[in-house]
């Protein structure tokens, strides 16, 4: 029932990422924005911080909660995306298109998900 | 294990998100918070709130009862009549807070929240004067809330005029709504005009779809507790477990107009007496920064931690976030800035008035 785009990596922790040009490209998914519900505040990180794998990077609220977002790499804050602090309901209505923060210098990835992978681990936590 | 409400089918049937609370399975939400909030404030939205605790209150002691087991006087209180009240343990925190309604001189209805509910009756039975009989019901009430700007309209399609409650904080029992047979307060906890109606298990899914499609044309729809938790918060209604516990007193959380020092003698007046003047007070903050602030977040005057919050959230109609806190009463000034710890960072927020919301009337 949730959107998994094939051409995507995931995590356990619910974020995607992909590969492009050279930067790695981070947001959540589908599912994760499904279970936060309206999101109404994304605390992102500056450009030059270093963010790690597996370790919190941001955390977003929701009317209900606050969720940590974990970084599927590790490296450098290239890029944060600006329209999502002004505007955070775009995490809600395009997940896949609403990005995050892109990351430079990346040193390593934790071990990430296929599309299909992902879908299973999500049905396996429901 | 948790319980079902007569409503539960309904709400899976309808794409409500199930979760516990209170020991029920409740819809969290259906479509989305910030819709539902949206709609009550603007339209009407219908709340399953059967998981609340009824208890009556019967007998020539009846009265006399309630009079020493609560907070407030319910000496010449009018029939039909709906009066807020705290209940006290004797060294003055509360045990809960709940309504009083009176349908006879011997004929009162109480209703308390969900989570206190078998406290409150333990309570209620061990502090219970002569005449007075008591009992729980709450397993055969169904009751759901209908709130918001057209709720009047609504339930005026299912009603015959002079069986509507016409003030504030008045009941009428034994009314039709739609043919069944039930109790509807003009009372509610989301700071809009609106209904509470209860009834028995049996008719509830018969109320719940019959409201909906009287109410589909005047744009209601069904809402979860997340909607119902941030209407209250932004009318500034208190909560059991957040704004008042067995620690807080009435005084200190703002809730005078409950208490009756005046009369002659209660459970918990010693214990107040003996507490003094509050020290601290509620307050409402509205953030400054950019953020979100939540419950049990430490306050801060400069170095001094100074309260904590006691409730928090985004506003959808503000589009910021405001809260409430209990706080050292030399900086409850409307105005004062104060800081507010939010995961390790320091967000300012400002005291301002309470209620953030209130409805024109």
């Amino acid at each position: 029932m949730f959107k998994n785009p094939e051409e995507l990596k995931y995590t356990k922790t619910h974020e995607w990422v992909k590969e492009e040009d050279g930067l790695y490209v981070v947001g959540l998914t589908d599912f994760a924005q499904d279970a936060l519900g309206d999101i109404v505040f994304v605390n992102l990180p500056g450009v030059g911080d270093e963010v790690t794998a597996s370790k919190a990077f941001s955390d977003v609220e929701s009317v209900k909660a606050v969720s940590d977002v974990f970084s599927p790499v590790s490296g450098k804050v290239a890029e944060v995306n600006e329209a999502i602090v002004d505007d955070p309901a775009l995490v809600n209505n395009d997940c896949y298109g609403a990005w995050l923060i892109k990351v430079s210098d990346v040193t390593g990835t934790e071990d990430l998900l296929d599309a299909k992978a992902y879908e299973e681990f999500c049905a396996s936590e429901a | 294990m948790e319980l079902k409400t007569p409503l539960y089918e309904a709400h899976v049937k309808a794409g409500g998100r199930i979760v516990p609370f209170a020991g029920y399975l409740l819809p969290v939400q259906y479509e989305g918070v910030i819709a539902e909030h949206l709609a009550v404030r603007e339209k009407a939205g219908l709340f399953d709130v059967s998981h609340m605790g009824e208890i009556t209150f019967k007998g020539k002691g009846a009265l006399a009862s309630l009079n020493h087991i609560l907070t407030n006087d319910f000496t010449n209180m009018p029939l039909g009549k709906v009066r807020y009240s705290i209940m006290c343990y004797e060294d003055g925190g509360v045990v809960d807070d709940l309504l009083v309604y009176k349908f006879g001189e011997e004929d009162y209805y109480v209703v308390v929240n969900a989570s206190n509910r078998h406290k409150d009756f333990e309570f209620m039975k061990a502090h219970l004067l002569e005449d007075t009989e008591i009992e729980d019901i709450s397993d055969s009430v169904a009751q759901v809330a209908l709130q918001g700007p057209n709720a009047r309209k609504i339930i005026g399609k299912l009603m015959k005029e002079e069986d509507i409650p016409e003030k504030y904080y008045t009941a009428k029992r034994d009314v039709l709504v739609g043919g069944i047979n039930c109790l509807v307060s003009y009372t509610g906890y989301t700071g809009e005009a609106g209904y509470e109606i209860y009834t028995a298990n049996e008719n509830a899914e018969k109320l719940w779809d019959m409201l909906l499609e009287a109410g589909k044309d005047e744009g209601l729809i069904p809402c979860g507790l997340g909607a119902r938790d941030t209407l209250r918060l932004e009318a500034s209604m208190p909560l059991y477990g957040h704004e008042m516990d067995e620690t807080i007193s009435p005084l200190e959380t703002g809730l005078d107009f409950g208490v009756k020092m005046s009369k002659e003698e209660f459970v918990g007046k010693k214990g107040l007496e003996e507490r003094g003047e509050p020290k601290i007070c509620r307050v409402g903050l509205k953030i400054i920064d950019k953020g979100v602030l939540r419950e049990h977040q430490d306050i801060y005057v400069g170095d001094d931690k100074i309260g904590h919050t006691t409730s928090g959230t985004f506003s959808p109609l503000f589009k910021t976030s405001i809260a409430m806190a209990l706080i050292d009463k030399k900086y409850s000034d409307i105005g004062t800035v104060v800081e507010v710890d939010v995961r390790g960072r320091r967000l300012k927020a400002e005291v301002v008035e309470m209620p953030f919301y209130k409805r024109e009337r």
